[in-house]
């Protein structure tokens, strides 16, 4: 009896140096290996995610230039920066810097904006289908621009300042529905999806009572259009932008900490009520001001985000590379709505074809893996 | 990582709007120890984890890290003693092990910097001390319950805490992954000298690897102590009422529990 338990007890320190044994069968792979291995590895993903991040800044800028070169008439790549440094160059000086410029800038920065807001949305709420074109935002602000065009009879900036108060209101009256008893980013898409719905019967009943001069008004709004494009227009958006992007911008590691849950983040030392609300006040000033400029753009917003998050890399911060893909999306749009279907269309219409289908596949992919960005 | 941290209770009450799920609790963490908090279903054990981790702010009372209410310390500056895994974190799709790692860095980072050269060593440091070296840029998305569950655990240490929270850290884990994250906890706790507090359904790992044992009953802590001191039957029988017998596991030497139910009984 004794000796068994002479031998248990000695085999007992084999056992247990086993795994140190193993350690040290692998010499090769020694800390500081480890170290340069982790490093690497996360090179080449930093690496690809600003390299796809700066194309994707390149590809605004050639559609920018394209945008402000191509038209009935053509004007060079010199003309064009002649213009811009303020020299007066007969024809150009009209069409490209009262007609092009500000409609290109527009395109810009609602662009900027609508990716902007659409993928913090879809960030915070961990949902693709979260954007602010889906969950009612943008049809508070479109029925409160119907609302002024046909019942109120306004046009021009009146109607912008209605559809931002129209934004901002159905942002808060949907925050306030769903915050009962917590946050919660499910309840909030859903209700988000029944306001719009009753917007949406709101914009129909409207234009079923309204005047058929006014119907084109509303909706030539309604679709999205930077055919009212101007220096004044552009002016609200920019300030939104050069105000509310920054801010965003330098915060992105707090909301890359709260794609982990509102806990892990809380846990990481992120303020997480503050942090929420900052993101959720800046998107929807920033979808607000764009849309009260240049109208609800179709799915803008909705397809950014996800189309950043394939180009960019799983795992890295979107918020830079969705704006890109927004702007990209109003300028690429509203070229080919101009030039390439031989009727001028509004830019909503490309982006609402473009949309669709993108929505349904979304739809079908999220359906069958359940997952976020 | 100087001295020890300490972490405590006083008089805490903690309530869900109307409802008090705890009141005036006291409760001292021992540094350094591996405490676990065992109790029924309801009991209020995970809130107790959730006001120690400052999820929930208290109805009255406080939690005090370091002579200091946890609630009158910038967040940030908690999170650099003061770590959290909670019961379900969300791993951002498609993201790589070394990457959701490395957010554990975030209290020690500043605004905009890019990850230094200690913040690769650290992670570097996690990823070997759970194990998954090997898996740094795979995506988490591929990986089984356990391995997920050791890069939670790999970001918790990325974040340098003295004090480590866990909530439930064996669930959803088949009984060899429970006792592997169990094991895992011990060595840190061992080799680093981290306080663990954790939260356990299961009554004999929780007696087999915990240094002190919380038992709570009806939002208050009905004893603590060894798990070879306070595991008893009549305990068992009070906290969980559940008739029962208590064996010493020839194993490990500490209490074991075998629950006495209507059949089968000898």
């Amino acid at each position: 009896m004794s000796t068994h338990e002479r031998t248990a007890g000695a085999h007992a320190p084999i056992e247990t140096s086993i795994p140190t044994a193993h350690t040290l069968e692998r010499p090769a792979d020694t800390g500081a290996q480890r170290v340069v291995r982790i490093i690497a590895g996360r090179r080449a993903r930093h690496r690809r995610h600003a390299v796809a991040t700066i194309l994707l800044g390149v590809l605004v800028c050639v559609l920018f230039a394209v945008a402000l070169m191509v038209g009935d008439r053509f004007y060079s790549p010199d003309q064009i920066v002649r213009v811009v440094l303020g020299e007066s160059v007969p024809g150009a000086s009209f069409t490209v810097g009262e007609l092009r410029l500000p409609r290109a800038v527009l395109a810009v920065l609602t662009g900027l904006g609508f990716g902007m807001a659409g993928v913090t949305f879809q960030t915070l709420l961990r949902n693709p289908l979260a954007s602010p074109d889906i969950i009612g935002i943008s049809h508070g602000a479109g029925a409160a621009a119907v609302v002024g065009i046909i019942v109120l009879s306004l046009d021009g900036p009146a109607v912008s300042l209605l559809a931002l108060g129209g934004a901002l209101a159905t942002a808060a009256l949907i925050y306030a529905l769903s915050i009962r008893g917590g946050f919660a980013g499910t309840r909030l898409i859903l209700i988000g999806i029944g306001v719009a719905a009753v917007l949406q019967s709101v914009i129909a009943y409207l234009l079923s009572r309204a005047a058929s001069w006014d119907i084109q008004t509303a909706m030539q709004w309604l679709s999205g259009s930077l055919n009212n494009a101007s220096w004044e227009r552009v002016l609200p958006m920019a300030i939104a932008a050069v105000i509310v992007m920054p801010l965003m911008l330098s915060q992105g590691r707090s909301l890359g900490a709260m794609q982990l849950g509102d806990d892990s983040a809380a846990g990481l030392g992120v303020r997480v009520n503050a942090t929420r609300m900052l993101f959720i006040l800046g998107a929807v000033a920033l979808l607000a001001f764009a849309t009260a400029a240049a109208g609800p753009i179709a799915f803008a917003a909705f397809m950014a985000g996800p189309i950043a998050a394939r180009i960019t890399g799983p795992g890295a911060n979107l918020l830079l590379p969705s704006a890109f893909v927004g702007a990209a999306l109003v300028l690429g749009s509203d070229l080919l709505a101009q030039f390439a279907l031989g009727a001028r269309y509004p830019v909503g219409v490309v982006t609402g074809v473009l949309g669709a289908p993108f929505l349904i596949y979304l739809l079908i992919r999220t359906n069958r893996s359940g997952g976020s960005l | 990582m100087t001295a020890a941290h300490t972490l405590a209770a006083e008089s805490v009450t903690l309530a869900y709007g109307d409802r008090t799920v705890i009141e005036g609790l006291d409760l001292s963490i021992a540094p350094g120890r591996i405490t676990s908090i065992v109790g029924a279903n309801g009991c209020g054990k995970s809130t107790l984890l959730r006001a120690l981790a400052r999820l929930l702010s208290p109805a009255g009372g406080q939690i005090v890290l370091d002579c200091t209410s946890v609630h009158a310390r910038p967040s940030k500056e908690v999170a650099r003693v003061l770590g959290l895994l909670p019961q379900s974190p969300v791993a951002p799709e498609g993201i790589a092990v070394a990457d959701l790692v490395g957010r554990g860095r975030h209290p020690h980072q500043r605004m905009l910097a890019r990850w230094s050269a200690q913040d690769y060593a650290v992670v570097a440091d996690a990823l070997d001390a759970t194990g998954i070296s090997d898996l740094a840029d795979r995506s988490v998305d591929e990986l089984s319950g356990g391995q997920r569950q050791r890069v939670w655990i790999a970001m918790a240490l990325a974040q340098q805490t003295d004090i480590l929270l866990l909530d439930e850290p064996t669930t959803f884990l088949d009984v060899a992954h429970q006792v592997e994250v169990l094991d895992l906890l011990t060595d840190l706790s061992a080799s680093r000298g981290t306080t663990i507090v954790m939260v356990l359904h299961d009554l004999n790992l929780a007696a087999r690897y915990s240094d002190e044992l919380v038992a709570m009953k009806d939002g208050r802590v009905h004893a603590v102590g060894a798990p070879e001191e306070i595991v008893t039957a009549e305990l068992v029988q009070e906290v969980f009422g559940l008739a029962n017998q208590i064996t010493i596991a020839p194993v490990s030497g500490k209490p074991m529990v075998t629950p006495i139910g209507r059949h089968h009984v000898r």
